[in-house]
């Protein structure tokens, strides 16, 4: 049974249906409307709610928000790529657009201030105002002084208005080093398994049993909940394996209630799809295709990591293991291992083998291996002069390449002597 | 080092009237060339040839693209075709992004091409509604946006906070609501699809898969290149939206798929059903470029060995880039016509004879002056040479005559070349190169035939089992069917004859179990003698008896068709310098080839140091025994200077020296008071001096001593 919202500024019905919208969530859900009051009361300025990734937080506000039909808007902090935009999103969804075209080129703070006062003081709040920011932790990497006045809108604007700030990390970590207005904080804790269960159980397949869907979250949860404790990754998991599940029903050989064979049929098919599918090796959409196909040919396929080889010109290998042995040996010790065969080219920090004329296309081959990722660059990009490189591959990717060109790297690595 | 062509680079055309310019790719061809009065006709072989090249690739690029092109185009419509699905398990996973990993190889400047194909593609097939971004345009998020929709929506599109958009402030309002986020991109979507639905509105693009939810395909050109952070912030805006907005990702990778993981987070990968798709390698892609550019002799242009060994190792030293490899075969053949007067003979036969009976006097003279064609008349009778390097008609017959020799020589050239690769290619330890491109290689240096690798490829097909060899000289057969020339027709007739008695072979009776009396004979001997010296002559003796030992029927005709073989080559494998009159059609100056395309800037720089007579042209300039004449530019004679100290440069010492080489330029008198003296103009010139020195990077300050600094070059580069 769920458990009952009560609060004495709604209906019994939507509250009711609130509820059955939240399940395991209904202690956070209560909470938040003791703390919201009734409709026209007026609401504490700012509240920070955080937990991890899909743990109900913006389900939880979209919830609320919706069926109680409150006044409210959404913003999603890593889609306003400048403050103009997070602006006008609560403008718009307060006052319309009107209201959104009055905000001139680049507004500043208080141009929004401005112009909310001004909308505001036409049609006054009959109910408090919600301001819903999604991600905030990006708010951080704003402009100094929106966090500390968003939190304090409430008085900027003069207006029954509330922020709702939604983020993954804790709020020490949010607090400005010039102090601010302490918002409520309130945790939304992970789900636990047995909640994760009652959750996941409820999206069950229109053709089968509610119980025997409900065995098949609890095999999944078996393999999965060590490693994944995300909601929309089991949902997507359980989706995607759900068919495999069914396949000894369809072909007679089990009834639905033999909950162990069943098991016996999906768990390695469980275990494998944890290697591949949850690490995106291979995509979801060759899984289900996968599963389709005989167990022999799965092998075929190969996952993202498995293709590590890659292709260089010959000067460029050695341009990258010169690079390394640079990166990793003490420039001290330069002397010892290329007294004879190599000159140290210490513009670059490179060691080129003599034979080769340093020619434009070697200089050119160092930047686009720069934009290959392999090489960065560690001197500012203002230093023109004495450019400074240092490698980025790891040591069996140079291993891997010293061997195609004969060159026995081991020998030459200070760390192995 | 030789600089004419330098100096020609750096001639400075002056941007005359509007209408001179369309005229002036000619006019730069005909400026400085070789013979002017034929210019006009080889600039337009030239060009005929060019285009032609240029269509080829073109042609071969898109053939070998298609098949990856095909199975993107797969991809996509399979991606928003399953989006409609209503079943339950469609609904309940999460909707990821599709994303489509093309891994291309390192070959950057290759992918252009690819993409640009790409996008029109699927223009043409999917979906009107393609964008492809590259990391330098989207340093930041707000960039990457407004790339994005720009390119998708077609219209400006407004960042706040940039000044270079302070002019469209006169912009009407509604222009100016088009903000830079995907909500927009959702609305603007939303009204173009439900145009196209309207009846009598229907837009015209073909795309019959699904026409009302055509993909929005994003292509990140280079995805190594891309900031991770701005990455992971677009992704995870876009699959905010996926639900509204049919977004589709393209990466290019040039490295490996791994990167992704690198690049992404779990929490940003888990939003992508990423799938690979894996491109044609470059050096396959490189091999049936020259397969179809240089292995054939559709082309009259040719290379020699030097120019493509250049060109083939700046291929697989440098870049892999095939883009690169055509270029410089464009450079090569610019070179040849604009160098060679004679290039008026290298086209098509029927032209070439035409061109033969057009050519002046002083062509004919060029002619009689080219060493293959001195070569050729030493051969001659007595009378016959001097008829040859009198009678100008005379000698336009015999070119005619040689113009058809050569193209003979090719067309028989090129198909030989290609049985014997198919011949050698499968030997172990490949003594005639994997590639036939290798082959190619060896042929034109000198006579294969020579060459010991070439025996002992011989050597080994002697020792090919017979299904093997059958098989291999039925390539050949296949080769050779479809030359039309007279000579491979007679091959192509004796190989079948060859083919066919081998197949009789396994009809023929089983021959006679031989008689192995003479071999077991000296194996019984060896077993009493155990000294080494007899156990070799015994050996050499076993050696011996077996070769006299009557061959069977199938070694009879495997060395039938080796010797036939051998002879193939022999007649048609000689290199293009044996021939007469092959500078027409063959370039060589390789040195040319890598000055242009793999420069030097060390040893340009240290050139202008050393003597700037080069660069400048100025006669005063000019010395004798590679000494600085005093009139130098200051930093040539500091530059000079600096070479003769130690690693550690008094700077005063260094002045001081400088002073007095100045002070003789400017002809002052040695005896006089000033003579060397430092004053403030030349102290001046010579700080200008050290420090251009020390920005080209040849000294660097030292914290050794404060007076001094350090050299960082020794000796010449």
């Amino acid at each position: 049974m769920t458990k009952m919202l009560q609060h004495s500024g709604y209906e019994e019905e939507r509250l009711q249906r609130v509820a059955e919208l939240l399940p395991c969530r209904e202690v956070q859900a209560g909470m938040l409307l003791s703390l919201m009051g009734q409709p026209q009361q007026c609401s504490y300025p700012s509240i920070f709610i955080y937990g991890h990734r899909a743990s109900g937080k913006s389900h939880v506000m979209q919830v609320l928000l919706k069926e109680l039909e409150l006044p409210h808007a959404t913003v999603s902090c890593v889609e306003c790529v400048s403050v103009a935009l997070l602006f006008e999103q609560v403008l718009l969804s307060f006052f319309g657009c009107d209201a959104a075209s009055l905000l001139p080129r680049s507004p500043s703070l208080s141009d929004f201030v401005r112009i909310y006062r001004q909308h505001c003081s036409q049609t006054p709040a009959k109910q408090t105002r919600y301001i819903v920011m999604e991600k905030a932790e990006l708010l951080r990497d704003t402009d100094a002084n929106l966090l500390p006045a968003l939190l304090r809108l409430q008085e900027l604007v003069d207006d029954n208005v509330t922020i709702i700030l939604l983020s993954e990390i804790v709020w020490d970590k949010f607090r400005p080093n010039t102090g601010c207005f302490e918002p409520l904080l309130l945790h939304f804790p992970d789900y636990s398994k047995g909640e994760l269960q009652q959750i996941l159980s409820q999206d069950k397949h229109p053709s089968y049993s509610a119980e025997f869907y409900s065995s098949y979250i609890n095999i999944l949860l078996g393999v999965f909940y060590s490693v994944c404790r995300d909601l929309r990754e089991l949902r997507h998991l359980a989706a995607l394996n759900f068919s495999k599940f069914c396949e000894p029903l369809a072909e007679g050989k089990v009834k639905e209630t033999d909950t162990h064979k069943l098991w016996r049929n999906i768990e390695p098919h469980l275990k494998k799809a944890m290697q591949t599918v949850y690490l995106r090796e291979v995509s979801s959409l060759q899984w289900e295709q996968l599963q389709q196909m005989e167990e022999r040919e799965c092998g075929a396929l190969r996952g993202l990591s498995a293709h590590t080889h890659v292709e260089l010109p010959y000067y460029s290998k050695f341009l990258l293991i010169a690079a390394y042995l640079a990166s990793y040996n003490p420039a001290r010790t330069d002397k010892r291992f290329f007294l004879k065969t190599c000159f140290s080219y210490k513009i670059n920090k490179f060691v080129v083998d003599s034979r080769v004329a340093p020619t434009a296309s070697i200089f050119s081959q160092i930047s686009s291996l720069v934009t290959l990722q392999l090489l960065t660059k560690v001197s500012h990009d203002d230093q023109l002069d004495a450019p400074k490189y240092k490698c980025a591959v790891s040591m069996d990717f140079i291993c891997a390449i010293s061997r195609t060109v004969n060159f026995e790297i081991i020998k030459y690595l200070y760390d192995f002597l | 080092m030789n600089t004419t062509t330098s100096v020609n680079g750096c001639f400075v055309f002056k941007p005359s009237a509007k209408k001179k310019k369309t005229l002036s790719l000619e006019d730069h061809f005909s400026h400085g060339c070789e013979s002017a009065e034929s210019s006009e006709k080889r600039f337009k072989l030239c060009q005929d040839l060019w285009d032609k090249i240029k269509s080829d690739t073109e042609v071969l690029q898109d053939d070998l693209n298609r098949k990856i092109l095909d199975s993107l185009l797969d991809f996509t419509r399979k991606c928003s075709s399953t989006r409609q699905l209503s079943d339950w398990a469609s609904q309940m996973r999460a909707s990821e992004i599709p994303t489509a990993a093309l891994v291309l190889g390192v070959n950057v400047p290759d992918h252009d091409m690819t993409f640009q194909s790409l996008s029109e593609l699927l223009q043409q097939s999917v979906t009107p509604h393609v964008a492809s971004v590259q990391a330098k345009e989207c340093g930041a998020l707000k960039h990457l946006m407004k790339r994005v929709l720009e390119r998708l929506m077609g219209t400006d599109v407004t960042v706040d906070d940039e000044e270079e958009e302070e002019a469209e402030q006169t912009s009407t309002p509604l222009h100016k609501s088009v903000h830079c986020s995907l909500s927009t991109l959702c609305d603007w979507y939303k009204t173009k699809t439900k145009k196209s639905n309207t009846p009598g509105k229907k837009r015209s693009s073909p795309s019959r898969d699904d026409p009302q939810q055509p993909p929005v395909v994003i292509i990140f050109k280079d995805l190594e290149a891309f900031n991770p952070k701005v990455l992971q912030d677009f992704i995870l805006i876009c699959s905010r939206y996926i639900e509204r907005l049919p977004l589709m990702f393209i990466f290019g990778i040039a490295t490996s798929p791994s990167t992704i993981q690198h690049m992404l987070p779990h929490s940003v990968s888990s939003l992508l059903c990423i799938e690979l798709f894996q491109s044609l390698s470059c050096t396959q892609h490189l091999a049936t470029v020259i397969d179809q550019l240089i292995l054939t002799h559709h082309f009259p242009f040719k290379l020699n060995a030097k120019v493509l060994q250049v060109l083939m190792s700046i291929f697989l030293y440098h870049d892999f880039s095939v883009r690169n490899f055509i270029k410089g075969l464009q450079l090569a053949l610019l070179e040849h016509f604009h160098s060679q007067p004679l290039s008026v003979l290298c086209c098509k036969k029927k032209d070439a004879l035409l061109n033969v009976m057009q050519l002046s006097h002083s062509d004919l003279e060029r002619i009689r002056n080219l060493p293959s064609f001195k070569r050729y008349v030493e051969k001659q009778e007595p009378q016959e040479q001097v008829n040859l390097s009198k009678d100008d008609t005379h000698l336009k017959e015999v070119c005619q005559k040689l113009i058809k020799g050569l193209h003979k020589y090719h067309k028989n050239y090129y198909p030989v070349l290609r049985c014997l690769h198919t011949l050698t290619s499968s030997l172990p330890r490949y003594p005639l190169g994997k590639q036939v491109r290798e082959l190619h290689l060896i042929c034109l240096e000198k006579n294969v035939w020579e060459n010991e690798d070439y025996q002992t490829a011989m050597k080994l097909l002697r020792m090919l089992a017979k299904d093997e060899l059958v098989a291999l000289l039925q390539r050949c057969v296949e080769i050779l069917q479809p030359v039309k020339s007279k000579k491979m027709k007679n091959a192509f007739l004796q190989l079948t004859d060859l083919l066919t008695k081998f197949k009789q072979l396994d009809i023929a009776a089983e021959p006679p179990p031989c008689v192995e009396e003479p071999i077991i004979s000296p194996v019984r001997n060896l077993q009493k003698k155990t000294d080494l010296f007899q156990l070799q002559k015994t050996l050499l003796e076993m050696n011996e008896s077996r070769r006299a030992k009557k061959l069977s029927p199938f070694e009879v005709l495997r060395n039938e068709a080796l010797e036939f073989l051998d002879n193939l080559v022999k007649s048609h494998l000689s290199p293009p310098e044996s021939h007469t009159l092959n500078e027409v059609c063959y370039y060589t100056s390789s040195a040319t080839v890598r000055r242009h395309l793999n420069a030097t800037p060390r040893t340009s720089i240290q050139a202008a140091l050393n003597s700037p007579y080069y660069y400048l042209q100025n006669d005063r300039l000019k010395t004798v025994d590679g000494s600085v004449s005093n009139s130098a530019p200051d930093i040539c004679i500091a530059y000079k200077l600096h070479l003769e100290c130690g690693r550690l440069i008094n700077l005063y010492d260094w002045l001081e020296a400088y002073a007095t080489v100045v002070s003789a330029a400017e002809g002052n008198n040695p005896d006089s008071d000033n003579y060397g003296k430092v004053e403030e103009v030349k102290h001046a010139r010579f700080i200008r001096a050290v420090s251009e020195l020390e920005f080209l990077g040849f000294i660097k300050s030292t914290k050794q001593k404060t007076d001094h600094v350090a050299r960082l070059t020794w000796g010449g580069c």
